[in-house]
């Protein structure tokens, strides 16, 4: 039996702007992720995805607000921790988080290893230069980096290779969840496939217990996590394996999606791609009922009216709709 | 726009700095409004006159008197004409002189000058004491005469035949006169500089005419370094490194050092208020030159300056309708660190001689010149110099918190 | 492949930047042919020089070298008239959005820029109206909404369709995109695409896409070429070169891009 590393139950963040609003921007989320595997957060600009990895990391600093709901890391419960606490004892070493550009966390006046050095005496001072050098050494020949790597400054490394290199820092704890935001966006194709390889590499080795990552690229996520949920206006709208959310979407917004998708793949040329008309609804008044509704191609008077919860299918799938599988599959036939 | 406006008022910085510049121009235009009294009439005989309150003396005596007994009146006056630095003075004389030390008490009035009264005597030689300090004793020895009467005293006017003196009334210890009856009293707030002007209306004054060539220098300055900036950072090419050379040499100049020279050779005659601020204006604007360059070169490549250019404009309107919108921000808040470095400029050049003619109108440099070369400072004259150092540090504080609050609205990063 | 006419061609384009030890060389002797009608993709990675070279066919950006020819004859824009000639007949779409539109004007300006390039300065009000409602209804905007706003009241995906709405009333011969659809959600992307296609098939306009993706290059041009370092390293039709690429850079590229239908080789990094 899996031990599950991430529990996540109904998370609800938001913003509160300078001039008193509230943005709903994580909205009753649950989530669960098992040791070993990886989890991929898809959709698009907007859709709360980023927000949700701060808030899975538990520390919020204003804008964001906790308002309620449970994190449990490998049995811990987190949630409406101190900021403080939190640093100290859960960032970096039970979750590590990437953001987007992480590259750019690099001190561009300190070499690499002194960056290291920085880093793991906040968590064991009493480390000596030389356990610290032999940690990094280690850790960067297991991940594929060049050990010259540590004696260089970031300036003298290409956007690929910082790109890695934080990322191998940020798993130098051995980090129960790594949370990956975007982590590939800013590169050039080959450094990305690199990324990619690397981090894979990382789960697979447990390096990392478990693997969150996030991105609007669907072929990546394909190519990565087992399983993926797409969000959408803060709400999580489906969760599937790759290959169903992929190929066999049920919710009306992933089914736009995974039609949208381009790959330089023969037969792609003469495939449709579909088109969502209209834009995500304002979060700081979210509709009372579907908040995919306005935009949606089968959208019926009851899906304005109610809100819609997750619909649970056997084998862990779900997603968030009135309407029933066989009526979903039904519509989506008949075009 | 209304928003940007919004967004303004929203920082605390810009509205305590605007409305410092506001209050001082408030007093700016509305004192010599209320007082209108020229700004550089010497009313004082005499250098320096301290901040208070002046009453006249004669009309004093004809003025409705009221008797008022308060406690510690006598107190006071014994107080105010035998100084503790007197009191000791004397001390350390009937020491001298041979008095046990222990029997003199100071504080004691009546004692000390019992004991004075009985010893002193200006022929004694005291071993060691200077001529100046004899002299010192024997003017103290007078000023005691009378201390502790408690008799009035005598006002007599001569008579106009005999010669002789009449008395005319008496003035009681316990008379005291409201001074809003006496027919002329003068608040000096800020006392009187040495040609004997009243500081304070002169400081007003001063401060307008110091904001004037300010805003003019500033203007001048900003206008010159938005078209050549403009011009050098769009065109580019021969225009801009034409422009750049003459912005390097002017930066390369020491500012001052070129105020100096161009003053200077003006000449004392033609020094007004207008030409020093147009002097001012013409060194210094390399510094917004160099900054709006910078700022249009970062611009003239965007998407929607192509757009512009693809849509068939002109270069005037693309650098007026697409270039210009977009650093007037940064263009309002380069004026305004203008126009404070040139009050600060015009503040130097005055402190040298070398600003506007000191014949019609102060500056605030004037003053501070004119407080330098009479020793105010070293007088002690506090009130001739300290009141024109907060004001000008007021004006360019006030503005530089402007800019401050403005940078910002303007640029969301450094929000906090 | 039928007579088809040439709209615009090259020969050994080059531009080169600064001198002496900080010269660099942007596009590096470059040919091409373009013909009417024809949907190309210029696809290089960052620094490639694709962007160079697509500003140097918009006449934005001098050549060092070499010579431009549209419709047969050789390009001039010496002069600022000439410029407004070429430009009716070349226009371009960029990358961003909201960097497009000047924050200052509304975006009626947009469009009435484009009347009066077309000689319509002088049109009544009404019939510049009707223009321009046209036009936004072909990019499905409604012009009686949009008129009087600012351009950050828009979408993203509103501005980037309202650009297009801007070519349509220019009618040019020739359009470059820059990365139209980069700055745009997945789900917008296959309405702008739509859009400019229909604008190719109405009035036979040479697109020209600059990107970096190979899926949309695939997806939607009818040749593409590859770009490195200033050159072009391979050239022909979309399954030519996607499908049986030659060189090895273009093999590389296309093996880093992730598949969802074949198998995602990791091991060849």
């Amino acid at each position: 039996m899996p031990t599950t590393l991430l529990e996540v139950r109904e998370l609800t963040t938001r913003y509160i702007t300078r001039f008193g609003e509230s943005v709903y921007a994580v909205d009753h989320v649950s989530l669960k992720v098992e040791e070993g595997k990886s989890l991929g957060i898809a959709g698009e600009s907007g859709c709360g995805k980023s927000t949700l990895a701060l808030s899975l990391m538990g520390y919020y600093f204003a804008p964001l607000h906790y308002m309620s709901g449970q994190i449990i890391i490998d049995g811990r419960n987190i949630s409406g921790m101190d900021p403080d606490d939190v640093r100290k004892s859960v960032l970096g070493k039970e979750i590590a988080y990437i953001p987007q550009a992480a590259m750019n966390a690099l001190n561009p006046t300190q070499k690499v290893i002194n960056f290291i050095e920085d880093v793991i005496r906040v968590h064991d001072y009493g480390a000596t230069k030389q356990q610290i050098y032999e940690r990094a050494r280690t850790l960067f020949e297991r991940v594929g980096l060049p050990e010259s790597v540590l004696h260089k400054y970031p300036v003298e490394l290409s956007g690929g290779m910082k790109q890695r290199t934080v990322i191998a820092i940020s798993v130098l704890l051995s980090p129960k969840v790594l949370i990956a935001d975007e982590p590939s966006s800013a590169l050039d194709v080959t450094s990305q496939k690199m990324v990619i390889k690397m981090i894979k590499q990382l789960l697979h080795d447990g390096l990392v217990g478990s693997l969150i990552f996030i991105t609007h690229e669907l072929p990546l996520l394909y190519n990565v996590t087992d399983d993926i949920m797409v969000m959408y206006a803060g709400q999580i709208v489906e969760k599937a394996t790759a290959r169903e959310a992929v190929f066999d979407p049920l919710h009306p917004y992933s089914k736009g999606l995974m039609g949208s998708i381009i790959v330089p793949e023969e037969g792609l040329r003469e495939v449709k791609l579909t088109a969502i008309p209209g834009v995500p609804p304002n979060l700081k008044k979210p509709p009372l009922g579907c908040r995919f509704a306005e935009r949606c191609k089968y959208v019926q008077p009851e899906c304005i009216v109610n809100a819609v919860g997750l619909r649970n299918l056997e084998g862990g799938r779900a997603y968030r709709c009135i309407f029933s599988e066989a009526e979903l599959r039904e519509a989506y036939k008949n075009g | 726009m209304k928003h940007t406006i919004r967004q303004v008022f929203h920082s605390g910085k810009f509205i305590f700095g605007f409305s410092i510049l506001v209050a001082i121009l408030l007093v700016v235009i509305i004192y010599p409004l209320v007082i209108p009294d020229p700004p550089l009439a010497i009313i004082a005989q005499g250098t320096f006159f301290e901040p208070g309150i002046y009453v006249n003396v004669y009309d004093t005596m004809t003025a409705p008197k009221y008797i008022l007994n308060l406690e510690g009146a006598a107190a006071k006056r014994i107080a105010s004409r035998l100084s503790k630095d007197d009191r000791t003075a004397m001390r350390d004389w009937l020491v001298a002189s041979g008095i046990p030390e222990d029997e003199i008490d100071i504080d004691d009035t009546a004692l000390l000058l019992d004991l004075w009264e009985t010893h002193f005597d200006p022929k004694v030689n005291i071993p060691g004491m200077t001529n100046a300090k004899r002299n010192y004793y024997i003017r103290l020895n007078t000023s005691l005469d009378g201390l502790l009467a408690t008799e009035g005293a005598i006002l007599a006017v001569k008579n106009a035949e005999t010669g002789a003196l009449e008395e005319k009334g008496v003035i009681e210890q316990s008379q005291y006169v409201n001074a809003s009856k006496v027919a002329n009293v003068r608040l000096l707030p800020l006392g009187t500089d040495n040609f004997g002007r009243d500081v304070l209306t002169e400081l007003v004054a001063a401060a307008r005419v110091s904001l004037q060539i300010g805003f003019i220098a500033g203007t001048i300055a900003t206008l010159i370094g938005l078209t050549l900036g403009l011009l050098a950072g769009y065109i580019g090419g021969l225009v801009d490194d034409l422009i750049m050379f003459f912005t390097n040499l002017f930066t390369v100049i020491p500012g001052l050092v070129l105020l100096i020279l161009i003053s200077f050779s003006i000449g004392q005659e033609k020094r007004g208020a207008t030409t020093i601020a147009v002097v001012i204006g013409f060194t210094s604007w390399y510094w917004t030159t160099r900054a709006v360059r910078a700022q249009v070169i970062s611009l003239r490549n965007r998407d929607h300056v192509n757009l512009s250019k693809l849509s068939g404009h002109s270069i005037v309107h693309i650098i007026l309708n697409d270039i210009l919108p977009y650093i007037a921000s940064y263009v309002v808040m380069a004026m305004i660190l203008q126009i404070s470095s040139a009050i600060l400029a015009e503040a130097s050049l005055s402190i040298l001689g070398l600003g506007p003619r000191t014949t019609e109108v102060p500056t605030l440099g004037l003053m501070m010149n004119w407080a330098m070369i009479y020793y105010a400072h070293t007088l002690g004259k506090w009130w001739a110099y300290i009141p024109v150092l907060v004001t000008i540090a007021l004006i360019t504080f006030s503005m530089n918190l402007m800019n401050t609050g403005l940078d910002q609205v303007f640029n969301p990063a450094l929000r906090d | 492949m039928a007579e088809r006419k040439v709209c615009l061609s090259g020969t050994g384009l080059t531009k080169i930047y600064g001198f002496g030890r900080t010269r660099t060389l942007a596009v590096d002797h470059v040919d091409f042919s373009f013909y009417e009608g024809e949907v190309v993709s210029i696809v290089g990675e960052s620094g490639s020089g694709k962007t160079t070279l697509a500003k140097m066919l918009l006449g934005l950006t001098s050549t060092t070298e070499g010579d431009i020819y549209f419709q047969g004859q050789k390009r001039d824009i010496s002069t600022q008239k000439k410029r407004l000639e070429y430009w009716r007949n070349i226009q371009a779409i960029f990358q961003d959005p909201f960097s497009s539109y000047n924050i200052f004007n509304k975006i009626d300006a947009v469009l009435l820029d484009c009347i009066n390039m077309r000689g319509g300065r002088q049109f009544p009000y009404s019939k510049k109206v009707e223009m321009m409602t046209q036009a936004c209804s072909f990019v499905n905007l409604k012009f009686e909404e949009l008129t009087n706003k600012y351009p950050f009241e828009l979408s993203g995906g509103q501005m980037q369709r309202l650009m297009i709405a801007r070519v349509f009333l220019l009618m040019p011969k020739i359009l470059i995109a820059d990365e139209p659809t980069s700055m745009i959600d997945a789900c917008s992307r296959a309405t702008i695409l739509d859009m400019l296609m229909q604008l190719r098939d109405e009035i036979g306009m040479t697109i020209i896409f600059i990107t970096h993706d190979l899926g949309l290059a695939y997806y939607v041009s009818d040749s593409v070429y590859i770009m490195e370092h200033g050159k072009f390293v391979e050239s022909g039709s979309a399954d030519e070169v996607i499908l049986r690429p030659k060189q090895a850079y273009t093999k590389r590229l296309i093996n880093d891009v992730p598949k969802i239908y074949e198998e995602w080789d990791l091991s060849t990094v």
